[in-house]
């Protein structure tokens, strides 16, 4: 089902239709579509984190309403929009209205241009991988929005870590999408096909073996930076709840707090089957599933490994989150995409590809990805296990009487 | 042309999600940095000395429960021990026995929250080492409710011995209990000391020096850590201290995680003393008998316990009545929190949050 289909469709049942009314409700029945069931992923989210993260912690979760608690989110809700929707009489309406608006839409519109079938429901978008960097920038802006307009402090400090933050991590996300948009050129052209290699599926087609196998680097600062480009643990400055009260959301309330949670529950969503399309695949699998099942699936496990991080990381602090960008991000994408580049003009050449040559540079990135962690941890980790070696003190002058 | 730029001042407070209660700091940010903070004490003030001045001797043990509500059993310890050398009571050697297992089964518990919400400051964890925390702890608490039917604020203690014996099978239960605990507290060791995060966070970051600690008189895990070997249990041996085996941890430097990792250690202590205690443990009375109408005669006496905060000391005045003349409380989270604008001057915001539940205080103690 896409964009395409859907008009056609309406062409062949009401004939004689204007085109710009067939392309109207086209569109508005796509969005309807993705909107509400995107909204509903989230709400299933909500509920597979709590449910998950309990038990993880030896609790038991919610469990109260529906078959393992499944309802629990729409109660959440039900709650969220039934509360006082309260602006602070200092606040700048228009902007602290319009902050939450800002921050939703982008996530809603990267799964317009996922593929879940052949096609994305925008149908054939082909700057996809383009398109998802540019909406996904905005959620900066936004923060900065609702924290700037509710006019509070620690929503300020949240908002301040945030914006530095956000900004730092799109570098080493973007240089880790150039490289996987270099694989797919490459592949792209020595198979002939007409795809574009910015289009996610042309991304899916390249991908004979995976690219986080192709390139484990890649994958490795793309599922880094992009947790801390959706703020999630252990990269949760903007929000930071034991030191910043709730961060840039302080100041709001009822269902517009409600959207930013739902952002925040839908963020891990869309990463995830950002990585799903551009590292493990997307709808490629199993022959026996359809595509579509295995993508959501592989989403899901993606999901799930985003919400064990939450629960095993703590937060780091803002410096150290920055050194880690630029020190330690920054120099392993850039040796990704030279090193990737390297082999890709050595191999893939010829004019033909065999899924050999792929399993060879394969290994060598393995090699060099982990070479280069290791080398870059020595440089700026810590330097070895905290052995706690007690020192005592001189003035330690207490005498024990003997035992 | 140069930026115009100011410090802001932010109200830490009272209401926070980490201040451990009601807590107000005015902290004064250059960025993230901090360049002044002023802690404002007393949200919490509930005239506990000045309400001893009105209870009897025995209905005082009541009040202590809510001094520090996650060590009740320590500081009844402290209270009754004062009166006891204010009377001259003699404690039966059973009851002695049962105090010392009760003050460390408590120290653990205090510890555990210690360290589960200096892990929850630490960042969001989603919460995981708090619960692994309170899950050991509820088995100490449901230990307390069957010795005393209470399991926060106990009053387990009275001037003279206890109020109960324990049932059997609470030492059945103390039994799983020590056997459990050292797997339990490597499990939450190996899930903190080994975290390159919390090491990041915690090393280096708010040091104590060994001479500020010592100059305002700071006391309990937060002094060894500095690396000052002072512990009251060995200093001044009371109860039956004298007669079991024990270290007492320090730490190197003074940092957060010295803090974190002398609790951690001292746990482990606790559970060796405990398991030579009820070795060791004979039977006999839990208490002597003091009068309904209980008058200590006329003088003053002071007692101080290592309580898991630090040295909690009680001074009462008699003249003679039902009641104290006055009832002073040296507790350790007060004097603790004095030297906090040395640690955070020049801290961040996000240390400061660590550095302030490093020092583990209940505002329960800190404004009495």
């Amino acid at each position: 089902m896409n964009f395409n289909n859907i008009q056609n469709l309406i062409n062949t049942l009401i004939p004689s239709l204007p085109s710009w009314i067939v392309f109207m409700s086209a569109a508005i029945f796509i969005s309807f579509f993705v909107i509400n069931a995107v909204v509903m992923t989230g709400a299933l989210t909500v509920w597979l984190e709590r449910r998950l993260l309990a038990r993880i912690q030896s609790r038991l979760g919610p469990n109260r309403w529906g078959p393992f608690g499944l309802f629990t989110p729409i109660a959440d809700i039900i709650k969220m929009i039934g509360k006082e929707d309260i602006v602070p009489s200092t606040a700048d309406k228009k902007i602290f209205n319009l902050a939450p608006i800002v921050l939703l839409v982008p996530v809603l519109l990267v799964f317009a241009v996922i593929p879940m079938s052949s096609n994305s429901f925008l149908g054939q978008l082909n700057i996809g991988i383009l398109f998802i960097v540019g909406v996904t920038g905005f959620n900066t802006l936004a923060v900065f929005m609702a924290a700037w307009s509710s006019r509070n402090k620690y929503a300020l400090f949240g908002a301040m870590r945030g914006v530095a933050m956000l900004l730092s991590y799109e570098v080493p996300m973007a240089l880790s999408i150039v490289s996987v948009v270099l694989t797919t050129n490459f592949i792209l052209n020595i198979e002939g096909s007409s795809l574009s290699a910015l289009s996610l599926v042309g991304i899916v087609e390249a991908q004979r073996i995976p690219f986080f196998i192709l390139q484990p680097l890649g994958c490795l600062i793309f599922v880094t930076a992009a947790s801390a480009e959706m703020s999630r643990a252990p990269f949760d400055m903007i929000e930071s709840e034991s030191e910043l009260g709730a961060g840039y959301h302080t100041e709001y309330s009822g269902i517009k707090f409600a959207i930013f949670q739902l952002t925040e529950f839908l963020a891990p969503v869309a990463t995830a089957a950002i990585i799903s399309v551009m590292f493990a695949g997307g709808i490629r699998g199993l022959s026996i599933i359809p595509g579509s099942i295995s993508l959501i699936a592989k989403i899901f496990i993606i999901v799930l490994i985003f919400i064990w991080i939450r629960a095993t990381w703590p937060r780091l602090r803002v410096d150290q989150i920055m050194n880690f960008a630029w020190k330690f991000l920054l120099p392993l994408s850039l040796i990704n995409i030279f090193s990737q580049a390297v082999l890709l003009q050595i191999f893939l050449s010829s004019s033909s590809i065999s899924n050999t040559e792929l399993w060879i540079i394969a290994g060598i990135n393995w090699i060099i990805a982990a070479v280069s962690i290791f080398i870059l941890a020595k440089v700026f980790g810590h330097k070895g296990r905290a052995k706690n070696i007690p020192i005592p003190s001189p003035l330690a002058n207490m005498e024990f009487k003997s035992e | 042309m140069p930026l115009k730029t100011e410090p802001v001042t932010i109200n830490l407070g009272p209401q926070h999600p980490s201040t451990h209660g009601v807590f107000r700091l005015k902290v004064t940010f250059d960025g993230e940095q901090i360049v002044d903070a002023e802690p404002v004490m007393g949200y919490m003030h509930r005239g506990t000395e000045k309400l001893a001045e009105e209870r009897s001797y025995v209905q005082i043990v009541t009040l202590t429960d809510r001094l520090d509500w996650v060590s009740s059993m320590t500081n009844n310890l402290s209270y009754v021990r004062t009166v006891e050398k204010l009377a001259n009571i003699d404690v039966p050697i059973r009851a002695q026995y049962l105090r010392v297992i009760c003050s460390e089964l408590q120290r653990i518990a205090s510890h555990l929250i210690a360290t589960g919400f200096l892990m929850q400051e630490l960042g969001t964890f989603g919460g995981t080492p708090l619960m692994y925390c309170f899950r050991e702890r509820e088995k100490i608490l449901d230990m307390f409710e069957m010795l005393c039917g209470a399991r926060v604020t106990l009053s387990y203690m009275r001037p003279g011995g206890l109020i109960q014996d324990a049932p059997p099978e609470f030492w059945e239960r103390l039994k799983i209990f020590t056997s459990e605990m050292p797997g339990y507290v490597d499990e939450l060791e190996s899930l903190i000391s080994d975290n390159e995060v919390v090491l990041a966070r915690t090393k280096n970051v708010g040091i104590l020096s060994d001479r500020v600690a010592v100059d305002a008189s700071i006391t309990g895990p937060m002094l060894r850590a500095t690396g000052v070997r002072w512990d009251l249990r060995k200093a001044h041996p009371y109860e039956i201290y004298n007669s079991l085996h024990f270290e007492v941890p320090i730490g190197s430097n003074g940092d957060t995680f010295d803090r974190y990792f002398v609790r951690i250690n001292e746990i482990r202590e606790s559970i060796k003393l405990i398991n030579q205690a009820v070795e060791q443990i004979p039977s006999g009375p839990i208490r002597t008998e003091i009068p309904y109408f209980f008058k200590p005669p006329v003088g003053t006496a002071f007692s101080s316990v290592e309580a898991p905060k630090g040295e909690l000391g009680f001074y009462i005045v008699s003249d003679g009545g039902i009641s104290p003349y006055r009832c002073h409380i040296r507790s350790p989270s007060f004097i603790n929190l004095t030297v906090l604008k040395d640690l955070l001057v020049g801290a961040s915001m996000a240390d400061l949050i660590v550095i302030f539940g490093s020092i583990d205080v209940v505002m329960g103690e800190v404004d009495r």
